[in-house]
């Protein structure tokens, strides 16, 4: 086991709900911990942190044990920090005094410049001198990032932190995430059961469903899987790393250069040379045998069937693309009908032409 | 007219035992509620009941049994003679020990009450910045239900002031040491004393009603103010 894993299995039963994961994280990045309302994401971050009794666990964390048959260390002593689905400030003290509650409890004792940097990087130090009822909600939930960060974490757990909030507060508040992201050296466990936030967010992927684990790996790899149990149906697709490598002013576009190709995308300002992360839904790709130069469809990308998979939706199936170019390879999903698939005699193997409709930068 | 010097005498015993009790009740309620509040014991409800029991026992009853409890014979009186306290029975600490049990479910069910509106989610955030069980109570729980025990302190105090069935089983009516302002005016209303028994009597009144204009205010003010996490 590397030391820098999170070795995490549990085992709980409910009369209506059981638990059974043992499983490793990688201890760098953001993890998300995706799945349906009820497959036991929340149970599992709850058990992390120790909020949560269970009746087998075992978490090491960075070669610490936290939790096995003799150890259970209580919540508050685990270097962890807890971002609650609700707000969760403590509603007698000002925001201020809530970040300070997190800073004079940390241990080891932090960098004296830690304070001023989290408030920085969560913009609220306008807000300080307020109470939890006098902020917003998506003021409420910066300052308990804010405060999380500050009791110096070796591991943030976050609840779906942004599933309190309308979509213009969650818009507000992912910029924040993604700085946390590039500035902390921190590994972060995200709970999630809305795609799109996981698209832009997670680096690696756990999928849960009904208690169990259903999938894990790297991001790009889990979501190019077929077999995803909850079925992801309009949502399906695949998120390729790439970077801006042109602008072309004339026709507001920008190529975007990935392992296994080149895409033409809306340009969205971004410099060449900035790594940005763009998303292919599965139902905006169709295939053709033969590269059709009078289409509308900017983006055609040579490439090789890998696997064709029924949808949940009989009428459907879903074919994995490789694509393979100068820089490597990747891979796509395709959603198509089961009568486009038979025409063209889709099997492993075959050549065909990947038409991309649309595909967003998530960020 | 005013009060007498055994007026004074009585209203300064009366005092001085509610405050003991009041002080008392709240290091020793305090565990009990929160023992009510969090646990999921098959206990809880006996535990329970037995706290409220002196809700609705008539006080002659429970005075009954405390007077044989600190009796030479009863469990109490053997404890207090073991450790060299004699028998409390028609002392002031007898009437201190009987007021505990009397308004024990006074001081209790406010803080209980405070306890479980709290819910766990407070205590599981204060876990997670690192507050230990302790450290929680008295950051956490101490400040956020405050009303509870303030709540609990003044109808601690103001119901051991009421007390009169219990210690007159206790304590009798030995001046200076067990005889209350109940007691006293029970003494005038004996004696024929009208007037005098107006004077304590009035006075009584109107502390009862200041007492609970001045608790229900404070909790129309308190309901207007959130508790817990958020708002």
């Amino acid at each position: 086991m590397a030391v820098s894993d999170i070795c995490a299995g549990f085992r709980l039963s409910f009369p209506d709900f059981s638990l059974d994961i043992d499983t490793r994280i990688p201890a760098r990045g953001i993890t998300a911990i995706f799945g349906q309302s009820g497959s036991g994401k929340t149970t599992l971050l709850r058990c992390i942190a120790g909020l949560q009794q269970c009746e087998w666990g075992r978490l090491v964390v960075r070669g610490e044990t936290w939790q096995g048959e003799r150890i259970f260390l209580p919540t508050h002593r685990r270097p962890l920090g807890y971002v609650f689905q609700e707000s969760s400030l403590l509603a007698h003290l000002s925001a201020e005094d809530n970040l300070q509650y997190a800073l004079r409890r940390a241990r080891p004792v932090p960098p004296r410049d830690l304070y001023w940097r989290v408030v920085a990087l969560m913009g609220i130090g306008p807000l300080l001198q307020r109470y939890p009822q006098q902020l917003s909600g998506g003021e409420r939930q910066r300052v308990a990032i804010a405060r999380a960060l500050l009791v110096s974490p070796q591991l943030l757990l976050m609840d779906e932190p942004l599933a309190s909030l309308d979509a213009a507060r969650k818009r507000e508040i992912l910029p924040y995430l993604e700085r946390l992201r590039s500035e902390f050296e921190l590994p972060i466990l995200y709970v999630s059961h809305s795609i799109d936030e996981v698209a832009r967010l997670a680096d690696h992927l756990l999928v849960l469903d009904r208690g169990r684990l259903a999938a894990s790996g790297a991001l790009a790899e889990v979501l190019g899987r077929l077999d995803l149990p909850p079925g992801l149906g309009e949502d399906t697709g695949v998120v390729l790393e790439g970077r801006v490598v042109e602008r072309d002013a004339r026709w507001g576009l920008a190529r975007v250069a990935f392992a296994g190709g080149e895409l033409w995308l809306r340009d969205s300002g971004d410099a060449p040379g900035q790594h940005l992360r763009v998303r292919v839904l599965a139902r905006d790709v169709s295939l053709a045998l033969a590269s059709h130069g009078d289409t509308s469809i900017l983006n055609r990308l040579p490439a090789t069937v890998a696997e064709v998979a029924p949808d949940a939706d009989s009428a459907l199936v879903l074919v994995r693309l490789r694509l393979e170019g100068e820089e490597g390879e990747s891979g796509i999903v395709a959603r198509l009908t089961r009568r486009s698939a038979d025409h063209l005699q889709l099997v492993s193997g075959k050549k065909v032409w990947a038409q991309i409709k649309s595909a967003a930068i998530v960020k | 007219m005013g009060f007498s010097d055994t007026d004074w005498t009585a209203i300064w015993l009366t005092l001085r035992l509610a405050s003991t009790v009041t002080v008392l009740l709240l290091l020793i309620g305090t565990p009990i509620a929160w023992w009510l509040a969090k646990s999921r014991s098959r206990w809880k409800g006996p535990v329970g009941a037995l706290v409220a029991m002196p809700l609705v026992l008539p006080p002659s009853v429970l005075g009954f049994y405390l007077l044989l409890a600190m009796g030479p014979g009863g469990p109490i009186g053997q404890l207090t003679q073991a450790l060299g306290l004699g028998i409390l029975s028609f002392t002031f600490w007898g009437l201190v020990i009987a007021s505990l049990f009397y308004s024990l479910p006074f001081v209790v069910q406010p803080i209980q009450n405070a306890i479980e509106a709290l819910g766990e989610r407070p205590l599981e955030v204060a876990a997670t910045l690192r507050a230990g069980p302790w450290d929680r109570f008295f950051t956490v729980v101490v400040p956020q239900a405050r009303p509870g025990f303030i709540s609990a302190a003044i109808l601690g105090f103001a119901h051991t002031v009421g007390e009169f069935g219990v210690i007159l089983m206790i304590g009798g009516n030995i001046p200076g040491e067990t005889r209350v302002v109940s007691v006293q005016i029970y003494d005038y209303v004996e004696m024929l004393e009208y007037d005098r028994a107006h004077w304590l009597a009035g006075a009584m009144l109107l502390f009862s009603f200041a007492v609970l204009l001045g608790l229900y205010l404070f909790r129309q003010r308190r309901s207007r103010a959130g508790i817990g996490v958020g708002a």
